[in-house]
C-alpha cells in the first residue's frame, strides 16, 4: 500500500528535553490512525512536525511523497490541517475565512464557491456564515476549523482533537463524516477519548513519553489487556468461595478476581492464562457444579485498560505491534 | 505571487473590521494637525510650504506605526492562528510580503487623508508642489522602512507589547544615528568617519534630503535596501521560530 504520510525518525528536541523521540509512522488511503496519548505525550509537536510547522529535529516526514521540509509548498497543497485547539481568525466573518482560505489554495471563482459550498455542507455551517468566528459557540469554531481543512478535498488530513468541545451529538456527525470521507483519504486523527478509536480508527498509535509504544488496530490492542477474553459471572455469595477454587485449579485459567458486587452476589473473573477463550471451559464447569450463575460472559479487554498500563510509568514497558 | 494579493487583502481588510482603525487615523490626523500649527507655528512662519508638517512625521511614525507593526506577527503566534497560516501553500516570502505591505498600504491610507493640508497651502500661497509631491513619497519610504523594522520584531515575540517597545526602540535608534544626537555622547572616542558612516544609515538623514525636494536615487535605494533587508530578517526570523 502507497504511504500518504510517512514520518522516519521523527525526533524533537527543545534545548535539553525530548518532546518526540525516533517516531516512525506510515499511513495509507483508506486509513485513519488515532494517535493516542496522555497530555503532553508528544502528540501534538509530531503532528505539527507531520504538518510542516514545526522542523523536526532529526528525521523525515512526507506527505504524498513530498518532504515536508524540502518541497514545502506540494506537501502542504495535498494536506488538510486541523492544528490543537482549532486557532482562527476571531474577527472575520465564517464565510469571509473559508473564502480567504479558498483562495489562498487557489481555488478561485466557481471553483471556490463549489469547495466552499460543500465544505459548509459537509459540517453544517450554513447558518453561522456571516457571524465573526468570535462570536461563535465552540463547537462551531471546531467546525469552520474542520471545514478549511476539507476545503480542497485533500488526500491527507490531519486532525489534532477534532471532537473537542463537541456535543455528543456533533461528535457523532464528526464520526460519521470521518467514515464517510475515509476510503480516498489518509486521515490522522489525535484524541485521548477511547471510544473514539473504536468509533473511527483503522488502527492505533500510543504515545508516551515522546515514544511510540504501539501501532496495532484498536482490537489488537484491547486484546493485549490481562482482561482479554477473561470471563466473568455472578454468583451467589455461599458457593463463591468453593467456585473460585475451582476456576483456579482449571489449566487454562491464570487467575481469578472476586469482587463484591451486590448484598450476597459476587463477581467473579478469571483471566485466561494464554490470552484463548475460556468460556467454555468455565462454562462447563458452571453446569457440573450446578451453580447459579448470572450474567455469564466473556470480556474484550478495554482499551483504555491497555492505555493506562502502557502509559503510567512503573507500568510495563514497550510493546511492538 | 497570487498568495501574497489574498495575504495583502485579508489583512488589509482586517484593519477596517475593528473601529481601531478609524481611531487611529483620526488620532495620526490630529496629531500631525495639532504638531503642524500649534508647535510647527505653520501660520506664524508665513512661508507656502510644508516643512512645519513634514518635519513631524518621523517622531510621529515612531509611535504610531509600530502600534500598526506590532501585531503583524506577534498575534498570530499569541492565538496560535500561524499555525493554521504557515500551512496553507504560502511561501514564507509571500506571507512576510503580503502582511508588511498592507501595513504600508494602511499607512498609505492615513497618510494620504492629510491631503487639506496640501490644499490649505495651495489655497494660502504659491507652494513648490513638486518638494510636497518629493515630501509625500519620502515620507511614504519613510513609513515602509519603520513597518519593516516593525515586521521583523513583531515576528521575535507573542508579545505585542514587547514588539512594539523593540520597534520603538530600534526605530529611535535609526533616527538619531544622523540627528547630530550621537557626537556629544560618543565624543572623540570614535573615529569621525565611523560616525559618518553610521550617520549614512540614518532613517531620518535620507528623510530629509527628499523632503528638501531632491528625489536622490541614493536615498530611494537606501529605503529599498532597508525594507529589503529587515523583510529578509523577517522572513528569516519566521522560519527559525519553526524549528523551535
Amino acid at each position: 500500500m502507497l504511504s500518504l504520510v510517512a514520518a522516519r525518525g521523527l525526533t524533537k528536541r527543545f534545548d535539553a528535553h525530548v518532546a518526540v523521540d525516533r517516531v516512525d509512522l506510515e499511513v495509507g488511503a483508506g486509513e485513519v490512525l488515532g494517535f493516542l496519548g496522555p497530555n503532553g505525550a508528544g502528540k501534538s509537536t509530531t503532528m505539527k512536525m507531520i504538518a510542516g510547522f514545526l522542523t523536526p529535529t532529526e528525521g523525515q516526514a512526507a506527505i504524498c511523497g513530498h518532504d515536508v521540509i524540502d518541497e514545502p509548498l506540494q506537501a502542504r497543497r495535498n494536506l488538510g490541517y486541523l492544528p490543537e485547539g482549532a486557532p482562527l481568525y476571531g474577527d472575520m466573518t465564517a464565510g469571509a475565512f473559508l473564502d480567504f482560505v479558498a483562495a489562498m489554495r487557489d481555488l478561485s471563482g466557481r471553483r471556490g464557491r463549489t469547495a466552499v459550498g460543500l465544505a459548509v455542507e459537509r459540517t453544517d455551517l450554513a447558518e453561522v456564515l456571516a457571524q465573526p468566528i468570535d462570536t461563535l459557540s465552540k463547537g462551531f469554531k471546531r467546525r469552520v476549523g474542520l471545514a478549511q481543512a476539507l476545503l480542497h478535498d485533500p488526500p491527507v488530513l490531519i486532525l489534532d482533537e477534532p471532537t473537542d468541545g463537541l456535543d455528543p451529538n456533533q461528535k457523532h456527525e464528526m464520526r460519521a463524516l470521518i467514515r464517510e470521507i475515509r476510503p480516498s483519504k489518509a486521515i490522522v486523527i489525535s484524541t485521548h477519548i477511547l471510544e473514539e478509536v473504536d468509533a473511527v480508527c483503522t488502527r492505533a498509535a500510543v504515545i508516551a513519553g515522546g515514544r511510540l509504544l504501539a501501532d496495532a488496530t484498536p482490537a489488537d490492542l484491547a486484546s493485549w489487556s490481562p482482561l482479554h477474553n477473561a470471563v466473568s459471572l455472578t454468583l451467589g455469595a455461599q458457593f463463591a468461595d468453593a467456585a473460585a477454587a475451582s476456576l483456579a485449579a482449571l489449566d487454562r485459567v491464570e487467575a481469578v478476581h472476586r469482587e463484591q458486587a451486590g448484598p450476597d452476589i459476587v463477581r467473579l473473573v478469571a483471566l485466561s492464562r494464554d490470552g484463548r477463550p475460556i468460556l467454555t471451559d468455565v462454562g462447563l464447569l458452571v453446569q457440573a457444579h450446578g451453580w447459579e450463575a448470572g450474567d455469564l460472559r466473556t470480556e474484550t479487554g478495554a482499551l483504555d485498560d491497555v492505555f493506562r498500563r502502557m502509559t503510567q510509568p512503573g507500568e510495563e514497558g514497550r510493546r511492538d505491534g | 505571487m497570487a498568495n501574497v494579493v489574498h495575504v495583502f487583502r485579508r489583512e488589509f481588510a482586517g484593519y477596517f473590521i475593528t473601529p481601531v482603525a478609524y481611531v487611529f487615523i483620526v488620532l495620526f490626523l490630529a496629531l500631525a494637525a495639532a504638531l503642524t500649527f500649534y508647535v510647527g507655528h505653520f501660520f506664524e512662519r508665513g512661508r507656502a510650504d510644508l516643512q512645519s508638517f513634514f518635519q513631524w512625521h518621523p517622531w510621529i511614525y515612531l509611535f504610531f506605526l509600530p502600534a500598526i507593526s506590532m501585531r503583524l506577527w506577534a498575534e498570530e503566534r499569541k492565538t496560535g492562528t500561524i499555525e493554521l497560516f504557515l500551512t496553507l501553500p504560502v511561501s514564507t516570502a509571500a506571507a512576510v510580503a503580503g502582511k508588511f505591505l498592507a501595513a504600508w498600504a494602511f499607512a498609505g491610507v492615513a497618510l494620504a487623508l492629510t491631503f487639506p493640508i496640501w490644499l490649505t497651502v495651495n489655497y494660502l500661497g504659491a507652494p513648490d508642489n513638486g518638494v510636497i509631491t518629493a515630501s509625500y513619497i519620502g515620507s511614504f519610504l519613510l513609513a515602509g522602512a519603520y513597518l519593516a523594522i516593525g515586521s521583523c520584531l513583531s515576528a521575535l515575540t507573542r508579545n505585542q507589547v514587547i514588539a512594539f517597545v523593540l520597534t520603538v526602540t530600534v526605530c529611535f535608534l535609526f533616527n538619531v544615528l544622523g540627528a547630530g544626537l550621537l557626537e556629544p555622547v560618543l565624543g572623540d572616542a570614535v573615529p569621525a568617519d565611523l560616525l559618518e558612516t553610521l550617520a549614512s544609515f540614518s532613517l531620518l538623514g535620507h528623510f530629509n534630503n527628499i523632503v528638501k525636494g531632491v528625489i536622490d536615487l541614493r536615498d530611494i535605494v537606501y529605503y529599498a535596501l532597508a525594507i529589503g533587508v529587515w523583510l529578509a530578517a523577517a522572513a528569516i526570523t519566521v522560519d527559525l521560530k519553526k524549528a523551535g
